[in-house]
């Protein structure tokens, strides 16, 4: 197989450029981030994140020829010859393919990702029904990797004012918890012509979730939310 | 100056509604248009001229001009906002919009009742 990289050393390089390499796929050898591992031994220079190598930490996030996804749940046999590996698209590269999320996690964490109840803490849980309980399903489980983020062309254009799909997804997941009590105060922090409203429903975020999430969906409940509330 | 980043400005919901509201309105008026002119026979001018004769229809039609002058305002500042970044060019340009919007609905409304 014949792979290009995305090559950048800000300290050496003067701009980034695409470096070709071929590799031979080995018995046992069945996600990109398999032949990855091995295009590093070939080459140690070759910077690229990664961790779990199952899908469940996010690190290997980049964009797998013109569309993002994770390395490590990418099958080989599903690519063509010819791979071009670049880091995630909209955020600054820190080298090769590993980017900077500052800019993406700021945004996570202006949402309040976490619960919020200031009700005495019962003796032992918060209970929910399994109706309730069922309302988090397609919401929890996101390991912000960031592809459905920097796949968002508004995300693109205002990464400092809008919120990402990646952050409304998480917004949505406490708005839809019946434990938190902040509704009101969650829906003021996103009723803005940017923070939220960039979303224009191009829905490439559902397009490359590699967990298979929808957050147009999700954007469009906060939306219907806000709606509800003051209609 | 400092540059910080300002967000906050608590609206967004209500031009998000009226966004699909003026799209239902117009995509009525389509086909209340399509089924009044195709049963018909050739549209002479006549035809045409006694078609916007009706109060109904000249009322019809402001309403579907208006709804696509309000929904063409939300889009295009949308556009604004994502490519204008000089806040003083973007609300003169916006302004501007505002202007060539009103203007073309004001000359809708002049088309429709000023004919005789």
């Amino acid at each position: 197989m014949r792979f290009s990289i995305y090559r950048y050393d800000p300290d050496r390089d003067e701009r980034p450029y695409m470096k070709d390499y071929e590799l031979e796929p080995q018995h046992g050898d069945r996600m990109l981030l398999d032949a990855l591992v091995r295009l590093k031994a070939q080459d140690d220079t070759l910077a690229f994140r990664r961790s779990c190598r199952e899908g469940v930490c996010g690190s290997d996030a980049m964009n797998i020829n013109g569309r993002n996804g994770l390395a490590c749940i990418t099958r080989l046999a599903d690519l063509p010859e010819h791979v071009t590996l670049r880091p995630l698209p909209g955020l600054p590269v820190v080298r090769d393919l590993i980017v900077d999320m500052t800019q993406f996690f700021r945004q996570y964490e202006s949402i309040m990702p976490y619960l919020v109840n200031h009700e005495a803490p019962p003796e032992r849980e918060r209970l929910q029904s399994p109706v309730e309980r069922a309302a988090l399903d397609g919401l929890y489980e996101c390991i912000l990797c960031a592809c459905c983020s920097t796949a968002c062309p508004s995300f693109w254009w205002n990464p400092d004012k809008y919120v990402g799909p990646a952050g409304l997804l998480q917004a949505y997941r406490f708005l839809a918890d019946t434990r938190d009590l902040a509704t009101s105060e969650r829906l003021d922090n996103l009723d803005d012509p940017y923070r939220l409203f960039r979303c224009h429903t191009i829905m490439n975020c559902t397009d490359v979730c590699p967990k298979g999430l929808n957050p147009a969906h999700a954007i469009g409940r906060i939306k219907e939310m806000l709606v509800r509330r003051a209609v | 100056m400092v540059n910080r980043i300002v967000v906050g400005a608590h609206y967004g919901w209500r031009d998000w509604l009226v966004q699909r509201v003026t799209a239902a309105v117009m995509a009525l008026y389509s086909v209340i248009l399509a089924l009044v002119l195709l049963p018909g026979g050739p549209l002479t001018y006549e035809a045409w001229k006694a078609l916007f004769a009706r109060g109904w229809m000249r009322v019809a039609t402001l309403l579907f001009a208006a709804s696509l002058a309000w929904h063409a305002w939300i889009g295009v500042r949308d556009i604004l906002m994502d490519y204008v970044k000089p806040t003083g060019v973007r609300l003169a340009l916006q302004v501007l919009v505002i202007l060539l919007l009103a203007g073309c609905l004001g000359w809708t409304a002049q088309i429709l009742w000023g004919t005789p």
